[in-house]
């Protein structure tokens, strides 16, 4: 095997400085896909830094109603935290929904973020891959691409992001908290995640030697009506055909606060900008829940293996509105 | 349970339950002799093509890897009798997959690092992995899987079809699907001289040593298989497979004890699959639903190494009186890794195909699915003409339908609904035949009190040693504690492998055998026996494999009921329900649980499993259990497993019948047909993943074009 270097570190700065002491250096959460990737030939890094004994493993109320939940934090502790599952059930929703419960047990908040595609041609060394190994090619766009995406794909690369709990805290406007060399800065959830454009080998606008530290759930959509809902081939332990979180804030009979976000439909939780637009300040009425739905994934470009993922995302995503307000008139 | 009258069927717990559950039961790969070096295997990566060249320079200058071998280096082998184990022994690539070199490590992971590191250039060809209905390479075989004729056919079915007033013409697809057994394929091997002993993760060690004698030139008693906890099967370790003949192979060539354990992702493309089968069913009935035609034509595929043809029509010619009967198998050769058994070859897709097309027709005739079967009962078996040994495929219906409470079913499709759910019922028959092989076995009487059984079964996770012992120990007529059995050992004796519902009846016949003869070598001797105890043999050829005038087969009828998803096309079992006619059932713990594993692979069959032909690559797109999605506990919210009782005399000693694979039989039709009882909706290619169901709810619920995004 590749020899690496392991280093637990014992305080964010050391986890940085030595991310920037080992050139082709990754950060190590609950190993749940780096560990596979890694045996799989897929990822073969120099060095590890294990921060999973940073003390980043705390679910903390803020002054103001937000929720600062640390990068450590365990899937399975998140979802159950009284705080998420009262104020932001989507995301309790969420990481429920998302792999086994051994797995979620391991599974870190970074870490999860930080997960790739499990697209099989990105897993294959043997096959064309764009994102594993630029300019090789899509193998999925010319073979099997039911799983894949149909939404802001690129000829490079069709992947999607596999994340549960991204999608909800796209929704929820959750920010991420990144530590780096150049210092603190945080970026929405909803933009954390990138296209792929002609650069799939990046999943994310983290910087180079960036740390996730934590993620924010704002107050703004504390207490909200919010949901998520899968769609998946078996009952658990299976990966999104395709799901969607979502939260609305009524008042006085209109729409004053939609937050939608689709996944397993793009390389990113995909934030439904133009239904939200669409939806706020109109009656949560099902046709104006159709209406802004459509609207969304108008721009929707299936391939060969998967147009059945637009009427599904489309469905799902009424289901859940219409759970998150009944509408009053139709 | 010490009783001697209850030993035989009694609930006993499995012997090797202990060490499985804590951890102290070695499986092949864990035998850590001495000088043990790790193999892990090159595959192709081309479909179809040949080796031009390999470098394997760079693996060798890493740390730790003791050597690569190819075509180019490797041992000759003799021609084995299974040509996917030619392995390393030309440069021709058959299908993407195929194994072109191992590298041998000091550990795991230097071996993998190697096979990484060794750079292997083809001439890639041009191949085709798809399979049509009208492919141009399908021809007829010879035979099908099994020694069953390729085509059957009885009376004038094309006639007694156009006259019938009612008619099903409908076709099926079944993908290929993956055995995956729990544990991956395996081997330890290591010679001493020219003595071969080798632990083989094997449904039966006897084909495994038999596979080794002829590929290295020996003679059989000069090898040791054994194969003493082995993690499943599913027929996918039937025969010797890659790993027992490259662990031998690098063992030769390196002189050093090898363990060659594949990678789960390996296992798609080289250690078999169920073939996919494209089913063409006609069927033409009477007023009274009497089938007065029966037609089921099946293509398949096979690779370019071998023939294997799916046997799917074979059920047809035993469930049902049809005026009229026609069976007939086509194949396929295409660029695609080697079909193989899987759990109940030919029954299970056939059935699944059959006894949806039942249901079609109960729906055309407007009679109740249960009530068809019972009306179009056979009076003997309808190919073979022989009468039927036992046959309580009625009983099985009756009793199902009373636990399930069918007779509060409303036929109507799509009447049921909870919320956004549909809800439907659904039944299926299940067949499956006996099949008996010859055995050897030895039973020693010790002078402590105890008895010595040994008989080279294999126990891959059926109780097979227990059941064994609880056959002796009926036999003898002593308590179960008395009897201490040895298994999957090649040194103990021929034996047939743990396959085709077949080995406890095999083992058990030439167990009892023993042991009967033992009884009465000790009812002539008198006095304290000997230290050496006294020995019984006994050796069934000729016996367990004489022609039987009777048509003998299980049968069984399962009873499912789903939700289907209107919002998102997710179908659910909420309930499977099965019961079984299957001779006696000697061990009530284990038969069920049999039972209960093969329904609840049906139910993966009819929802979730499916491995994808990958057109652009040709090799399976699903290589992983993230991918291949059996059945997780949340699918399987509740499975019951029922029997009634058969009294048998044509079978053998114990008036057993094989259970391990009647329990996947039918069941995918039973959740097919509920889904369509739900939704009035045929589906008609497996599985019934959301993208298909919801496809053709949308379908049904709004004119085409009309479905906005």
């Amino acid at each position: 095997m590749k020899p690496f270097a392991y280093v637990r570190a014992g305080s964010v700065q050391e986890a940085t400085d030595a991310f920037a002491a080992h050139p082709g250096v990754r950060y190590l959460g609950g190993g749940t896909n780096l560990v596979d990737l890694m045996k799989l030939g897929v990822e073969a890094p120099t060095a590890l830094v294990d921060v999973t004994r940073l003390p980043l493993d705390a679910v903390e109320e803020l002054p103001d109603g937000a929720l600062r939940v640390g990068a450590t934090v365990r899937n399975s502790d998140l979802a159950a935290h009284p705080a998420v599952r009262d104020r932001w059930p989507a995301l309790s929703q969420a990481l429920l929904a998302g792999a086994s419960g051994q797995l979620r047990n391991a599974a870190t908040t970074g870490g999860n973020l930080l997960q790739r595609t499990r697209c099989p041609y990105f897993q294959d060394l043997s096959k064309p891959c764009n994102k594993r190994e630029p300019g090789t090619g899509c193998g999925a766009l010319r073979g099997v691409h039911r799983d894949h995406a149909v939404l802001g794909h690129s000829e490079q690369c069709i992947a999607t992001h596999p994340s549960d709990m991204a999608v909800a805290l796209a929704a929820l406007d959750a920010r991420v908290e990144l530590r780096g060399p150049e210092g603190a800065r945080s970026v929405p959830a909803a933009d954390f995640h990138r296209l792929p454009g002609v650069h799939p080998e990046r999943d994310t606008e983290i910087h180079p030697g960036e740390l996730i530290t934590g993620v924010v759930l704002p107050a703004a959509t504390a207490g909200l009506p919010s949901a998520y809902r899968k769609a998946r081939d078996r009952a658990s332990y299976a990966f999104a055909l395709a799901s969607v979180a979502a939260v609305l804030h009524l008042r006085d009979g209109v729409v004053e606060r939609a937050g939608i976000a689709f996944g397993a439909l793009a390389h990113r939780p995909w934030r439904a900008r133009r239904a939200e637009d669409a939806l706020v300040g109109a009656a949560p009425t099902t046709a104006a829940f159709e209406h802004a739905v459509d609207l969304e994934l108008a721009a929707a470009e299936p391939l060969r293996d998967n147009a059945y993922k637009v009427p599904l995302a489309r469905r799902l995503a009424l289901d859940v509105l219409g759970r998150l307000a009944p509408p009053s008139t139709t | 349970m010490t009783g001697t009258e209850t030993v035989l069927g009694a609930p006993a717990e499995r012997r090797e339950g202990r060490e499985k559950v804590t951890g102290t039961a070695r499986y092949a790969a864990e035998f850590d002799v001495p000088g043990r070096a790790q193999g892990w295997p090159v595959p192709a990566a081309v479909a179809r093509g040949r080796v031009t060249g390999v470098d394997a320079a760079p693996a060798l200058a890493l740390p730790g890897v003791v050597a690569v071998l190819t075509h180019e280096n490797a041992p000759q082998l003799a021609d084995p009798e299974d040509p996917t184990l030619a392995l390393l022994q030309s440069p021709h690539v058959p299908h993407r997959g195929w194994f072109v070199g191992l590298v041998v490590g000091e550990t795991l992971e230097a071996a993998r690092a190697g096979a990484a590191a060794v750079r292997v250039t083809y001439e890639a060809e041009d191949f085709d992995v798809t399979l049509t209905a009208d492919h141009p390479g399908a021809y007829v075989p010879d035979s099908a899987n099994g020694g069953f004729p390729a085509v059957t056919e009885h009376g004038d079915p094309d006639a007694a079809y156009a006259s019938s007033p009612t008619r099903v013409d409908v076709e099926y697809r079944v993908p290929p699907l993956h055995n995956h057994p729990m544990e991956p394929h395996a081997s330890t091997a290591w010679w001493e001289g020219d003595r071969l002993t080798v632990h083989s993760s094997s449904q039966g060690t006897t084909a495994v040593r038999a596979e080794l004698a002829r590929v290295f030139e020996l003679p059989e008693d000069r090898i040791t298989v054994f194969a003493e906890h082995v993690g499943g099967g599913f027929g996918s370790k039937g025969t010797p497979r890659p790993d027992v003949v490259l662990a031998a192979t690098a063992a030769r060539a390196t002189g050093r004890p090898v363990t060659v354990a594949l990678p789960r992702r390996f296992l798609p493309t080289v250690v078999g699959h169920r073939a996919p089968t494209l089913h063409r069913l006609r069927l033409g009935a009477d007023a009274d639903g009497r089938i007065a035609s029966l037609t089921h034509e099946v293509t398949t595929h096979t690779s370019r190494v071998k023939e294997f043809v799916e046997q799917a029509a074979v059920p047809a010619r035993v469930m049902y009186a049809a005026g009229a009967l026609r069976t007939a198998h086509r194949v396929a050769p295409l660029d695609v890794p080697t079909p193989s058994w899987m759990r109940a070859p030919g029954e299970c897709p056939g059935m699944y195909a059959l006894e949806s097309a039942m249901d079609e027709l109960a729906t055309g005739l407007g009679i109740d699915p249960v009530e068809l079967r019972i009306r179009n009962e056979p009076e003997t078996e309808p190919d073979s003409g022989k009468p039927f040994s036992s046959r309580h495929l009625v009983e099985c219906l009756r009793e199902g339908a009373r636990r399930f409470g069918w007779q509060e079913r409303d036929p109507r499709p799509g009447a049921r609904a909870a919320g956004p759910l549909l809800i439907g019922s659904g039944v299926a028959a299940a067949t499956y035949p006996v099949l008996v092989s010859p055995c050897a076995a030895s039973a020693r009487a010790l002078p402590d009190g105890g008895f010595l059984v040994r008989v080279n079964a294999t126990d891959i996770g059926t109780g097979a040693r227990t059941v064994c012992a609880q056959i002796a120990a009926d036999a003898l007529g002593v308590p179960l504690e008395r009897v201490r059995i040895e298994v999957a050992d090649s040194g103990i004796g021929f034996a047939p492998m743990a396959g085709g519902s077949s080995g406890t009846a095999s083992w058990g016949w030439a167990v009892h055998e023993a042991c009967a003869r033992l009884v009465t070598r000790l009812a002539e001797h008198s006095g304290p026996l000997p230290d050496a105890g006294v020995l019984a043999e006994a050796d069934t050829s000729g016996t367990a494999d004489a022609e039987s005038p009777y048509a003998r087969h299980a049968f069984g009828a399962h009873f499912a009921e789903v939700t289907v998803d209107t919002v998102t096309g997710e179908v659910r079992v909420t309930r499977l329900l099965g019961v079984f006619a299957a001779g006696r059932i000697l061990n009530a713990r284990t038969a069920r649980s049999q039972f209960v594993g093969g329904m609840t692979m049906g139910l993966g069959m009819a929802l979730t499993e499916d491995s994808t032909v990958d057109p652009a690559f040709g090799d399976f797109t699903e290589s992983d259990l993230a991918s291949y999605h059996v059945p997780a506990h949340a699918d399987v919210p509740s499975v019951e497993a029922y029997w009634v009782d058969e009294d048998d005399a044509h079978l053998n000693p114990m008036g057993s019948k094989g259970i391990g694979e009647i329990g996947i039989v039918g069941s995918a039709a039973a959740v097919g047909n509920a889904v369509h009882h739900a939704t009035g909706i045929r589906f008609r290619e497996l599985p019934l993943t959301p993208d298909r169901v919801l496809a053709a709810l949308l379908e049904h619920e709004h004119p085409a074009g009309t479905l906005g995004v």
